[in-house]
C-alpha cells in the first residue's frame, strides 16, 4: 500500500463517499470499517450543515433510539432507513448473500456460519445496501452462493424500495446494476490490478474501458478520521481502534 | 412478601420444563440471563426448544453445548467478535438439534402476533430467501387489499417461557427494562416470563413516574430472581463490562467437547479446572 495511509483508511472514506445523501445510515453488528465510515459521512455532513443520524446496532451510538430492535425494522420498513450494509461468508454475481454456510444437503451443511440475521428483510426495505467483504477470493466472492439468506433482485411485483448498491472489498468497489442484476467494476484500490480482481472473483462483472483507481483518502480526511471518529469508534469496537490508530475510548 | 420472588437462580430455574419452548434474549446490553442459564444446565434441562430474540451467543451456545436442546429457532448465533459459536456449529453439522432459520424483525413479528392474540403476522422482504423455501410454516400470501402483491405470513411465536436479565425489580414481580423495548413484546408474546435481577427495587416500579413506562408490569411475570452480576461475562450497559478474557477463554475452550466440558465444570459448576485452558 503506497501513501501514509492504511487499508482501513482508504476504505473507510471510500465508503463515506457512497453514503452521500443519505439522512440515516444504520450499521450492523461487527462492522467497524462501515461504522466508522458512517461518522466520517455524519461529520462532513454536520460541517456542512445537515443532520445525518448514525444507528450503530447493539452500542449507545444510536443516542437517538430508545425504542429498541422491532423500531429499527419497523422504522427500515416505512422508509425511515436510507442505508445500511451486509455481508456475507458468500457472494455472488447476482448480488445474493449468503450467511448461512458451505455445502449442499441444508440444514447439515460442511461448515455451519451464524445464521442471516436481519438481512432477508432490510436487503429489499433499505435503499442503498452496501455490501462489505474485507476478504475478496474465489471462496467469498462465487458464481452462485449455497444458501440465500437475502437475493440480490426481486420480480417486478415483489414490494422492494431496497436493495443492493455497491460492494466494497480489499481489492476494488464495484457498483451494482439492479436492471441488469449484474456487478459493474467502479475501481480498483491503490497497489492492486484488474488482472488481480478477475483472479479472485467468481463470477463474472462488467469493466469499463478505462479502469479508474479508487481515490485516496486526502489529508483532511485522515485528520477527521485520525481525531475525531476513531476515539468514538472506540466505544464499540476498541480492538479496532487500537490496532488501527492506536486510540482508546473516549471518556 | 409473593411467591413471585424466588430464592434464588436455581429456583428459577426448576419453573423451565423439559421440552419447553423457551424464549431468550440476544446477548447485546446485559439481558442475556447467564446465571439461570448456568441453573438450567445444572437442572439437566432436556428438549428445549430454543427461540433466540432475535439472535443469541454464549448462552445459546452453551444450552446446545451441555444437551439441553432439541431445536434452535434462531436469526443467529454468534460470539461476535470472538468468532463463531463452537457448540451450536458442531451441533448442526452433525445433525443432533433441528434449526428453523429464521430473520431478525420475523422473530419480533411472530412475537408481535403472539402479544394481540393473533394467528399470524405479516412481513415484507423475505421473498425469494432460502428461508421461506425451507419453512414450511410460512406462506406467501396475496395482499387483500391490492391486486399482484405478494407477502410473506408468519405464524405467531408463543413461548412457553420467556427468559432475560433485567437491572432492577421489585418485590411485586415488575421488572424495570431500560431502553429494551423488544423485551417487552417477548414478555407479552410468552406465556410465563421468568427474569433475573441486578438488584431488588425498594417500593414499586409501577408507581415511580419515571421508570414505569420502562417496566413491565407483575402480571406478565412468573417469578424473578436476584443475580447479582447475572449476565457475566456479558456486560449490563452502565453496570460492568463485558469480560473479554472469558469470552477469549471459552472461545479457545469450546472448540473441542473435552474443551467444552473443561468450560461447564468451571463455569456452572463451580469446580476447580482440572486441567490447564489452552
Amino acid at each position: 500500500m503506497a501513501g501514509d495511509y492504511t487499508l482501513e483508511e482508504l476504505l473507510i472514506a471510500t465508503v463515506a463517499d457512497l453514503l452521500q445523501g443519505c439522512g440515516h445510515i444504520a450499521v450492523g453488528v461487527s462492522s467497524p470499517i462501515p461504522g466508522s465510515a458512517a461518522l466520517l459521512r455524519r461529520h462532513r455532513d454536520r460541517e456542512a450543515g445537515g443532520r445525518t443520524r448514525v444507528s450503530i446496532i447493539g452500542t449507545t451510538i444510536p443516542e437517538f433510539r430508545t425504542d429498541g430492535g422491532v423500531d429499527l425494522f419497523d422504522s427500515a420498513g416505512q422508509g425511515r432507513v436510507d442505508a445500511f450494509f451486509l455481508s456475507g461468508g458468500q457472494i455472488d454475481g447476482r448480488a445474493n448473500i449468503n450467511l448461512v454456510g458451505v455445502g449442499d444437503g441444508y440444514p447439515q451443511q460442511k461448515v455451519r456460519w451464524s445464521g442471516s440475521f436481519g438481512s432477508a428483510y432490510l436487503y429489499f426495505m433499505v435503499p442503498k445496501v452496501i455490501l462489505f467483504r474485507l476478504e475478496h477470493s474465489r471462496r467469498t466472492m462465487v458464481e452462485s452462493v449455497d444458501f440465500i439468506s437475502a437475493p440480490g433482485v426481486s420480480p417486478p411485483n415483489v414490494h422492494r424500495p431496497g436493495g443492493p448498491y455497491a460492494l466494497v472489498t480489499d481489492l476494488c468497489l464495484f457498483r451494482f446494476d439492479r436492471e441488469r442484476a449484474r456487478f459493474a467494476l467502479a475501481s480498483v484500490h491503490p497497489g492492486h490490478t484488474l488482472e488481480e480482481v478477475r483472479d479472485n472473483t467468481g463470477f463474472d462483472f462488467d469493466v469499463p474501458e478505462a479502469v479508474t483507481e479508487t481515490a485516496a483518502p486526502d489529508g483532511q480526511t485522515l485528520s477527521i478520521l485520525r481525531e475525531t471518529v476513531a476515539p468514538v469508534i472506540a466505544d464499540p469496537y476498541p480492538k479496532f481502534a487500537r490496532r488501527v490508530w492506536g486510540v482508546s475510548a473516549a471518556a | 412478601m409473593s411467591d413471585i420472588l424466588l430464592a434464588n437462580v436455581d429456583q428459577l430455574a426448576a419453573e423451565v420444563p423439559d421440552g419447553a419452548r423457551l424464549a431468550v434474549f440476544k446477548a447485546e446490553g446485559g439481558c442475556a440471563a447467564m446465571a439461570a442459564t448456568a441453573a438450567l444446565i445444572r437442572r439437566g434441562a432436556r428438549d428445549l426448544h430454543l427461540v433466540t430474540v432475535p439472535t443469541s451467543g454464549l448462552q445459546a451456545d452453551m444450552l446446545i453445548g451441555a444437551g439441553c436442546v432439541a431445536t434452535v429457532e434462531t436469526s443467529g448465533v454468534t460470539l461476535s467478535e470472538y468468532g463463531q459459536a463452537p457448540c451450536f456449529g458442531r451441533a448442526v453439522k452433525a445433525g443432533t438439534i433441528r434449526v428453523i432459520d429464521s430473520t431478525c424483525p420475523a422473530v419480533y413479528a411472530g412475537l408481535q402476533a403472539g402479544e394481540k392474540g393473533i394467528p399470524f403476522m405479516l412481513l415484507r422482504g423475505l421473498i425469494g430467501s432460502d428461508i421461506v423455501r425451507h419453512r414450511d410454516d410460512y406462506r406467501v400470501i396475496d395482499n387483500p387489499f391490492a391486486a399482484d402483491d405478494p407477502i410473506v405470513a408468519l405464524p405467531a411465536i408463543v413461548p412457553d417461557i420467556a427468559l432475560f436479565h433485567a437491572p432492577l425489580a421489585d418485590r411485586f414481580g415488575n421488572v424495570w427494562i431500560g431502553r429494551h423495548a423488544e423485551l417487552k413484546v417477548m414478555a407479552h408474546a410468552a406465556r410465563k416470563t421468568l427474569v433475573t435481577c441486578e438488584r431488588l427495587y425498594d417500593g414499586n416500579l409501577q408507581q415511580d413516574e419515571t421508570l414505569a413506562p420502562a417496566t413491565i408490569p407483575e402480571m406478565y411475570i412468573g417469578g424473578v430472581a436476584v443475580a447479582e452480576r447475572g449476565a457475566a461475562p456479558y456486560g449490563v450497559t452502565g453496570l460492568y463490562d463485558d469480560d473479554a478474557d472469558r469470552f477469549a477463554a471459552y472461545a479457545g475452550m469450546a472448540k473441542t467437547g473435552e474443551g467444552f466440558a473443561a468450560w461447564l465444570d468451571e463455569a456452572v459448576y463451580g469446580r476447580a479446572p482440572a486441567v490447564a485452558a489452552e
